[in-house]
């Protein structure tokens, strides 16, 4: 890859970071914590997203983050103070920031409008700062910063276009003081560097050295005094000693005779330019008369300093020295090895397959040494998906500007709690878990938390709560959204399910059942669509979401008191717990998350319903039975249901179904291989695994199979009232 | 022999870019992310210039020059520091804590390496 390119790269990964800490730092300054070190961490943000955004030419984002700086450095320096209203503007410039680096990375144009309505907010609280209100309103455009945009290759252009030379003598007199010596800097390259610009005499006094005896080993004795002929101009002489001129006594004057001579020639040849004094060109030559004192701290390196145009031959690989308690690596090569390690557990359930098949004894040597393999092989398992794991925070974060942006569209004041956010799960669960919590945070704020005045007159806090937290629970991820908001209202939420055909107007629902309805697809308690949870979809897809991450999500809900939504996911996507069974002569796998129970159909607990359709009753519910071989049509009729097994698995709608297969075969971790880039899409199934024995055997997709007419389960429901 | 630079930096794209401009320039690079990880890194590298930044975190500019000045071995060697504008407070800062040069931000490749050159030839 082009390097500048794969910098680039870095750069906007890199901003991604530091709008985290940005953003996690400001929300610190709103909470109070207004110490040096977060305002500096908050300064250091922005200050590292200048500096490379200006590198790359990113004009738009460079003058925004300059103003947005500058703000950041009088708070940092005490000349601003962080009112509430100044933390607001500051995360709303925050936003901003953000989509000028997106705009940047995706070569977009962002929104200028509200870059510059920020930017005009920000700079107004400079000019009330900076006491000497002269820079009244710096507009956006007359910001003196200008940014240099730099490319590499510059690095062989050293062409100069330079007027016509004109030489002139300078006299320079130079006296270093020890301050010089103690910085590293030295005489020396300064010498050489002024011999570079033409033709130098140099001159030593050495009266000042003292005795041996009396002399500092960092002490300063030498003085200079150089005559410089040279077509340079007098600052790019002074320019020489820019790094030294407090450290030493200076003094540059042109000499008289090379003004005469300036003068004597514009005389003999007006408007001629190119005159050509041969010294101009000719190579320098120093003439130090006094051996140098070894100067303190002298790297006596004489190699002579031309500067060689880069070699290209760059050892690169040099710059990895330095210790580093992280390493950065390609996301294909991680997956690479995830499948790879996906054959490996598969091919050592083979063996031991093949081991136990071939009668060896549990207390063979073979049979041990396999089980060591066995647990070996987890143990890789576990490390390398542990290399995709990542901690929510990114996540997380993104959901504070959601808060805000509805709070302030619903005229609702919300403040964003958040806990656990190191929790470290798949990164493709990461990633496809931003949407749906995204709407369930808009969700919340919207329809959960209730307007300030309302609250108050619930003797609530003005200020609503949304809690957003992570935690690790038996090998999965569940992640809670918590209102305190007014909770489900249960009896509109029913009549809007009945209005809308969801379910019968006489159906008896628990308040469980009642809470689900608002997953159901169409359903939207919004009187009027608001741009903000409604954008066309529900709870419905949300919920559909999660699932497709083998996800589940429940609710619970306490009138006045709030409402929490929470949802359960695997941390990986890579394995699955299956429950191996066997349907119409086929091996199949159901995912052990969708199980709740096995039951043993008896006769006189199933119950036809006419049109085909069956239930079930357990534990005093009557659950929809589905037989898996005619869904998948392994067979046209369906077999005397006493003679399968029943999984009684929990369907999308939050109901229960009872899944008939012919036999359980075991429980047994599954590598997920996908069907659809092999093979193609299929209904009823999710994907595929290989088996043990080397046979392929399909994964179940519940849902999809579950996934029937609302009419089956209300029925069910309608049999269980009649049974009691 | 090429001669080894320290870049300190806290700025992952400022670090790659360095490394870039003093590689093609033929320099050996060595990296450090902050102050404390800069004098870390001395005590095993010996460059034969230091290039870091001002503001980063645990420990900035100012702290890790005025540490490589009082260091028993490395106090002579020179650093520049890397200023974003020509901010006049920040480089009087650095060179009273023992900074022998500067580079203005966004530094161009050519003056890097001309800076370098002046302070290490």
């Amino acid at each position: 890859m082009d390097p500048m390119a794969s910098i680039k790269q870095t750069f906007f990964q890199e901003c991604e970071e530091q709008l985290v800490e940005l953003e996690s730092g400001l929300l610190k300054i709103e909470d109070g914590e207004c110490d040096a070190e977060t305002v500096n961490a908050v300064f250091r943000a922005v200050h590292s997203i200048k500096g490379g955004a200006g590198a790359f030419g990113f004009d738009q984002l460079v003058e925004f983050v300059h103003v947005f700086e500058t703000t950041l450095d009088l708070l940092r320096s005490n000349k601003l103070t962080a009112t509430p209203s100044l933390t607001k503007t500051l995360l709303r410039a925050s936003d901003v920031l953000s989509d000028l680096v997106r705009a940047a990375r995706e070569d977009t144009v962002a929104d200028a409008h509200a870059a510059r309505t920020i930017a005009a907010e920000l700079s107004a609280l400079h000019g009330d700062a900076a006491a000497g209100a002269h820079e009244e309103e710096e507009s956006l455009e007359s910001l003196e910063f200008q940014p240099v945009a730099i490319s590499l290759d510059s690095i062989f252009d050293l062409s100069g276009d330079d007027e016509p030379p004109a030489t002139q003598d300078f006299i320079i007199r130079f006296r270093p003081g020890p301050g010089l010596y103690a910085k590293a800097n030295e005489t020396v390259r300064l010498l050489r560097e002024l011999a570079q610009l033409g033709e130098a005499i140099v001159e030593c006094d050495t009266h000042d050295i003292p005795l041996l005896s009396e002399l500092d080993p960092e002490g300063a004795y030498l003085s200079w005094t150089i005559r410089l002929r040279t077509s340079e101009p007098e600052a790019r002489v002074r320019e020489i000693f820019e790094f030294v001129e407090w450290d030493c006594e200076l003094d540059i004057s042109v000499a008289d005779v090379g003004k005469l001579l300036e003068a004597l020639q514009e005389a003999l040849e007006p408007g001629d330019a190119p005159v050509c004094i041969a010294a101009a060109a000719s190579p320098p030559r120093i003439e130090a008369e006094a051996p140098v004192v070894p100067a303190p701290a002298a790297a006596a390196d004489d190699e002579r300093g031309h500067p060689s145009p880069a070699k290209p031959e760059a050892q690169r690989g040099d710059g990895a020295a330095a210790a580093q308690t992280t390493i950065r690596v390609d996301l294909d090569r991680v997956d690479r090895l995830i499948n790879l390690v996906g054959e490996l557990v598969i091919n050592q359930a083979m063996l031991s397959q093949r081991v136990s098949e071939a009668g060896l004894s549990r207390a063979s040597s073979v049979a041990i040494g396999l089980d060591e393999l066995e647990q070996l092989t987890r143990d890789i398992q576990d490390s390398v998906m542990a290399i995709r794991a990542q901690p929510v925070k990114p996540v997380f974060q993104r959901m504070s500007r959601t808060v805000r942006e509805v709070a302030a569209m619903t005229g609702k004041s919300v403040r964003l709690v958040m806990d656990g956010e190191g929790t470290e799960v798949d990164k493709t669960v990461i990633e496809r878990l931003t949407d749906p919590l995204t709407h369930m945070i808009r969700n919340a704020v919207d329809h959960g938390i209730e307007r300030p005045e309302d609250r108050v007159a619930a003797g609530k806090p003005e200020e609503g709560s949304l809690r957003l937290s992570a935690t690790h629970r038996s090998g999965r991820i569940v992640i809670e959204v918590a209102d305190d908001g007014a909770g489900i209202n249960r009896a509109r939420v029913r009549q809007i399910a009945i209005d809308k055909g969801l379910i019968p107007a006489e159906a008896n629902l628990t308040d469980e059942e009642i809470d689900n309805l608002i997953f159901l697809p169409g359903f939207s308690t919004a009187s009027t669509v608001s741009n903000i949870s409604g954008r066309g979809v529900g709870m419905d897809v949300v919920k559909r979401a999660i699932q497709a991450l083998g996800g589940r999500m429940s609710i619970s809900s306490v009138p006045g008191r709030g409402s929490t939504f929470s949802m359960s996911l695997p941390l990986t996507l890579a394995v699955l717990d299956g429950m191996v069974v066997t349907v119409g002569g086929q091996t199949l796998v159901v995912p052990l998350t969708a199980i709740i129970e096995t039951l043993q159909p008896k006769k006189e607990s199933v119950h036809e319903l006419g049109n085909g359709a069956r239930v079930i009753a357990s534990r005093a519910a009557f659950t929809p039975l589905i037989d898996v071989g005619m869904v998948l049509m392994y067979r046209d009729e369906p077999i005397d249901p006493t003679s399968q097994v029943a999984l009684l698995v929990e369907s999308e709608s939050g109901a229960k179904c009872a899944l008939l297969v012919d036999a359980i075969q075991g429980q047994r971790q599954v590598v997920i291989k996908s069907l659809e880039t092999n093979y193609g899409h299929v209904h009823g199934i999710a994907a595929a695994t290989i088996l043990g024995d080397g046979r392929v055997a399909l994964i179940l997709d519940v849902d999809a199979i579950v996934a029937r007419p609302r009419a089956d389960m209300i029925a069910a429901d309608a049999m269980s009232m009649a049974a009691e | 022999m090429s001669k080894t630079i320290l870049t300190v930096d806290d700025s992952r794209t400022m670090r790659e870019m360095l490394l870039l401009a003093l590689s093609d320039a033929g320099f050996s690079v060595v990296q450090a992310e902050d102050g404390v990880h800069g004098l870390e890194v001395l005590e095993t590298e010996t460059p034969d210039v230091i290039v870091t930044d001002i503001n980063m975190p645990r420990m900035d500019g100012f702290g890790f020059i005025e540490g490589v000045r009082r260091h028993e071995k490395h106090r002579a060697v020179p650093i520049l520091v890397l200023t974003t504008e020509s901010d006049g407070d920040k480089k009087d800062r650095a060179r009273r804590a023992g900074a022998t040069g500067w580079i203005v931000k966004p530094f161009n490749p050519v003056k890097l390496v001309d800076a370098i050159r002046r302070v290490a030839v």
